[in-house]
């Protein structure tokens, strides 16, 4: 089964490191990346610039809004994209629950839409 | 010689005992809730119809999953017909053919375990988490489940099917947790089980008195649970201190449900219970349960909370409580979980050990915790140790406070009994 991870980064919590810490840290994460990789679990990833980059567009009513910034006020931000692929739900969480990310943030797990994925790529 | 009762009464009985341990290894066999449900009711209608002629087999429940799993088979042949994914569950589950007989019986305990972490899996929603567990692991019926919650049984009926979609969508596998895994995962079912309990427990006075039978499902669940710990070994310690300890507690709880209201259903104080009519056996098989469950040296919170049951349980009058015990057992608990309600409890019991003076001190210490600011038991301990110094005012205007903060009823009750017996002095 393949997942898609949300990687998500608390900014209260990474905002008490230092740049050296900040450094660290990010490197603990692409070595683990390396772990998931070499055991054929890591199939993609994808960071994404900071959450203030971000513009959000919707249409209401037939009005195409562009408003700055992510959907909703939130302490956690998107920080980047992580396809796994695992057995099930539970392996799936078994090797995420061992990334450092989850120290300074969360990762949403959720199965690929396999279906709509076809659709998406004719 | 006495005539065997008839096959009919036979299967019957076996659907009571042994129909959800029928159930729970057809769907690891299929992998699929509906149609496992499904081939175990046919299943039991077979075995109503050919152990007439054939006689009951050595093995009924084998025989019950055997027969089970053949129908699943006929059922998914049928349908591939128009269904295509019933194509797949035959291809990728090679268990449903060909597993032997012998090893059906002994996968049995494990196959229950599957089916309760399944429905407790922590990735679904915690009222999913409920209904699915009294649904597949105790084999409610839907309208049972929806009465003892109060909601239509088509609200519920989605719950449950929106739950096995996530179930199968989400990739949540049927299988008991490894033992890394075990402990947070055990948690979580002893935490629905508890939750059930309280549903029932709480409610289960004058007007709902469907939901009593939650309490009753929820101790058979931990029953089943140290069961099926002394049958397997997926723990590390055999069996596990904390479902002894909910279990107790559970017991213990239930020994003074009679006398916890009145004919009125009115609340009847711990103090004031007739203690006479508390269920005797059930506090031997508490008492016993936390006695075991604190020699493991494991001691969790639900143990410490049935060890607190089990003092009030031993003073055959309130006067003989042993309340040095009480706060000491309090102590404990506090360390384990930092909770405001917690504290209150202890100062409430430090009152006893050591007058009203003295509780009210330790109580205003922690009313800082903003937590207890709104909670209604805060004010009503407050008001009832005002009332014991006689300081009418003060616990005039507490019993005012608590009353302003319950919605329930029969607090509500309590709560201006007393504020009328007060006034009396005023």
């Amino acid at each position: 089964m393949e997942f898609v991870c949300l990687g998500c980064l608390d900014e209260t919590i990474w905002a008490t490191f230092t740049p050296e810490q900040q450094q660290e840290n990010m490197q603990r994460c692409f070595a683990y990346d390396d772990v998931l990789r070499e055991e054929g679990h890591f199939n993609d990833g994808y960071a994404l610039m900071p959450a203030n980059m971000a513009v959000t567009v919707r249409t209401r009513a037939g009005q195409v809004t562009v408003t700055e910034g992510p959907f909703a006020e939130t302490k956690e931000m998107l920080g980047g994209l992580l396809f796994l692929e695992a057995h099930d739900l539970n392996h799936a969480v078994a090797l995420m629950s061992k990334h450092p990310g989850t120290e300074f943030g969360s990762f949403e797990i959720r199965p690929v839409h396999v279906e709509m994925n076809k659709l998406i790529r004719k | 010689m006495t005539p065997n009762p008839p096959v009919n009464k036979i299967v019957e009985q076996l659907y009571q005992t042994d129909s959800r341990q029928v159930y729970a290894t057809l769907v690891r066999l299929i992998g699929d809730f509906d149609l496992a449900e499904e081939a175990m009711h046919e299943a039991f209608a077979a075995a109503m119809l050919q152990w007439e002629d054939a006689g009951i087999p050595d093995h009924p429940t084998a025989w019950l999953i055997s027969t089970g799993r053949f129908k699943a088979i006929d059922m998914i042949r049928r349908r591939e017909r128009f269904d295509a994914s019933m194509q797949q569950i035959l291809s990728q589950r090679p268990s449903l053919t060909q597993s032997p007989l012998e090893s059906l019986l002994t996968e049995i305990p494990d196959d229950q375990l599957r089916l309760i972490f399944t429905c407790c899996h922590p990735s679904l929603a915690i009222e999913a988490q409920l209904a699915l567990t009294l649904r597949e692991v105790c084999g409610l019926t839907t309208e049972q489940v929806a009465s003892a919650f109060l909601i239509s049984p088509a609200t519920l009926a989605q719950r449950i099917v929106r739950a096995k979609a996530k179930i199968k969508t989400a990739g949540i596998p049927y299988e008991i947790p490894d033992i890394q895994q075990m402990p947070q995962r055990l948690d979580a079912v002893l935490h629905v089980i508890y939750l059930l309990f309280n549903e029932g427990y709480n409610t289960s006075s004058g007007e709902h008195v469907t939901a009593g039978a939650l309490s009753d499902e929820a101790i058979r669940l931990g029953s089943l649970l140290l069961d099926l710990q002394s049958q397997t070994d997926h723990w590390s310690t055999s069996p596990d201190a904390d479902v002894m300890g909910l279990l107790a507690l559970m017991l213990l709880q239930t020994s003074r449900r009679r006398t916890r209201t009145d004919e009125h259903g009115d609340i009847v104080l711990l103090e004031d219970q007739d203690r006479s009519q508390w269920d005797q056996d059930m506090i031997r098989q508490g008492v016993e349960l936390v006695e075991q469950a604190m020699a493991t040296g494991e001691v969790g919170s639900y143990t410490i909370q049935a060890a607190i049951a089990a003092e009030h349980a031993r003073a055959s009058d309130v006067s003989l409580t042993n309340w040095g015990q009480i706060v000491r057992l309090y102590d404990v608990l506090l360390q384990i979980q930092n909770s405001p309600v917690i504290a209150l409890n202890r100062a409430v019991a430090i009152a006893m050990r050591d007058g009203p003076e003295i509780g009210l001190t330790h109580l205003e210490a922690i009313s800082g915790r903003g937590e207890l600011a709104e909670y209604y038991l805060y004010h009503a301990a407050r008001a009832d140790l005002c009332r014991r110094l006689e300081r009418y005012e003060d616990a005039h205007d507490a019993y005012e406070r608590a009353l302003s903060l319950t919605q329930q009823e029969p607090e509500q009750r309590y709560l201006q009994k007393r504020l009328e017996e007060i006034s009396k002095f005023m």
